[in-house]
């Protein structure tokens, strides 16, 4: 156990240097940018499991949406592919390095009650953030860093709201801020928790937009993790399911059975109607 | 007029009471901001109670005040961060149990050793009392505050508006906020000579909760919470040399007034 802890706490003092260190680890797999293989994860105090030896891998330029019900683990495995939490058992490796390693690599959209919205800071401060990553300590930030500032504002359709303070935005307007941060983070693997919580339809549609031209565009990878099937077969190229184990992994086309959803989810679909109901209200928007 | 400002500051005492005022305003204050929008005040009011013991035994034992006073700063933080490992107490439960016996240990240090004056000095400052090295001491202090702040400001910012952020680029928020509680010790120590333990939390708090409710930008809030603080302690520093009254209770009273008056109007401007 103190050797254990030893190591750890040397990990975690070590954690103070990744902050603004551009870890310049070539990408060592192209083909695969994420790929989670055996990874349990049990909270303290918990008697079960919140992952549970969980294994798939993701390819450069996949929109993955990551699915299933409240608790199934989506955002536990969302924040250790962030680095956010200490890994247990198993391994994620982003683009051929421990997930924590490059932190530049990763940008993170949490949840919206992980943020202090009343917090006093204005939109573009906010976008700012996402490029702290690349200054690190003691450093301002640099010509380079306000035009990508400006230009994820931008893309975000909020460059006219830079200078309001963050809590008088509506949940949507919120949400284009913090996947403005993401796109100024400049990250070759986005992770979105629940990101579409709270949020217009015109925000929502952007947010798929923009997502969809850095993917299939730019070869970045994108995860978002929603309990929303309507729109799985429109804005993704791949989903996962999860219930704490994986239950199902692939193209969007081909896993979209009733059989797994009811696996997934927990009930049962009878007849093929009532999984179309579920599916067809939003191809129509 | 001119003659009623002059008046205090032919005495050297009172020259330097006003300047160990507005030094321990500007440290305090510069730090306000983070204090009341990272809900810090109870842990801030809690490591002002209990360096208590830390400054008597520096006393007893001929050290330097300052140096007792960090580490039972020290103390506190690393005790309350025990406690709340592994989720055994709530962090407000752990502060207060530990506070309150550092504390109570404090006074009664005081009781056994020294005099009733010097209690009521450390408790509630005594403004008029302060000598030229502690003047040095809190003109450092100030200038560590002011650097810190204008150094780590990013770091405070995203560690306070967003944690799991700020984890994902490798910044950890713990550690931002024990660096923050280290400064709030030190400007703790600064407020002890002229507003004491007891009351040094106002000068931590009501600069920015006053400056809040007129400006939404840290910087701004930040900006006022400084002249808040300096105009108050000023105000308050003649009120205790014209009035013969407390010099802590005064600068921390008009502090509270013109939060008051600040709040009442805000309330009125926004009908």
């Amino acid at each position: 156990m103190s050797n254990r802890g030893t190591v750890l706490r040397g990990w975690k003092a070590l954690r103070l240097f990744t902050y603004g260190r551009i870890c310049d680890t070539p990408i060592s797999d192209q083909s695969s940018s994420i790929s989670v293989s055996g990874v349990s994860y049990r909270y303290t105090g918990s008697s079960h499991a919140a992952l549970d030896d969980v294994t798939f891998s993701i390819h450069s330029g996949d929109r993955v949406a990551l699915m299933g019900p409240n608790g199934a683990g989506k955002s536990t495995l969302i924040k250790l592919a962030a680095g956010l939490m200490e890994m247990q058992t198993g391994s994620i490796l982003v683009h051929g390095n421990p997930a924590g390693s490059c932190r530049h690599r990763v940008a993170l959209v949490p949840q919206r009650s992980e943020v202090d919205w009343r917090f006093p800071v204005t939109v573009r401060q906010v976008v700012m953030m996402g490029r702290y990553v690349h200054l690190g300590w003691l450093k301002r930030p640099r010509t380079v860093d306000r035009e990508a500032v400006d230009h994820a504002m931008e893309t975000m359709k909020i460059a006219d709201l830079r200078d309001v303070h963050i809590g008088r935005l509506s949940g949507g307007q919120q949400q284009r801020v913090m996947l403005a941060r993401a796109l100024a983070h400049d990250a070759d693997v986005l992770l979105l928790d629940e990101p579409l919580n709270h949020v217009d339809v015109a925000t929502q549609e952007l947010m798929f937009h923009v997502l969809e031209d850095l993917c299939e565009k730019r070869g970045r990878t994108a995860i978002v993790s929603t309990h929303d099937l309507g729109i799985l077969k429109i804005h993704f190229s791949r989903a996962v399911f999860l219930d704490h184990r994986l239950i199902a992994d692939g193209p969007v086309n081909e896993i979209l059975t009733p059989e797994i959803i009811a696996r997934a989810y927990g009930f049962e679909f009878h007849r093929e109607e009532d999984l179309s109901r579920w599916l067809n209200g939003s191809q129509n928007r | 007029m001119v003659e009623w400002f002059a008046e205090p500051l032919s005495y050297g005492f009172a020259v330097r009471g006003l300047l160990a005022g507005l030094l321990a305003a500007l440290s305090c204050a510069a730090l306000s901001a983070f204090v009341v929008w990272r809900g810090m005040a109870f842990i801030g009011d809690a490591v002002a109670h209990s360096i208590l013991p830390g400054i008597v035994l520096a006393f007893i034992l001929r050290l330097n005040l300052f140096v007792g006073a960090l580490l039972a700063a020290f103390v506190t933080a690393a005790g309350i961060g025990l406690l709340t490992r592994k989720q055994t107490l709530r962090e407000d439960t752990a502060i207060g149990v530990i506070f309150t016996g550092l504390f109570a240990l404090g006074i009664i240090l005081m009781s056994r050793i020294t005099s009733y004056q010097d209690l009521t000095h450390i408790l509630f400052g005594n403004i008029l009392g302060v000598g030229r090295a502690d003047v040095f001491v809190m003109l450092v202090i100030a200038v560590i505050i002011g650097i810190a702040v204008l150094v780590f400001y990013k770091e405070f910012l995203a560690t306070s508006f967003d944690p799991g952020h700020a984890r994902a680029i490798g910044l950890s928020p713990e550690i931002i906020r024990y660096g923050l509680l280290f400064l709030i010790a030190l400007t703790v120590v600064a407020g002890i000579q002229t507003v004491g333990v007891v009351l040094v939390l106002a000068l931590l708090v009501t600069p920015a909760a006053t400056a809040s409710l007129l400006a939404k930008r840290l910087v701004v809030i930040i900006v006022l919470s400084e002249l808040v603080a300096i105009i108050c302690s000023f105000t308050g520093f003649y009120a205790s040399f014209y009035l013969d009254i407390a010099s802590g209770a005064s600068i921390v009273l008009v502090l509270s007034a013109l939060f008051a008056i600040v709040y009442i109007g805000s309330r009125i401007h926004a009908r």
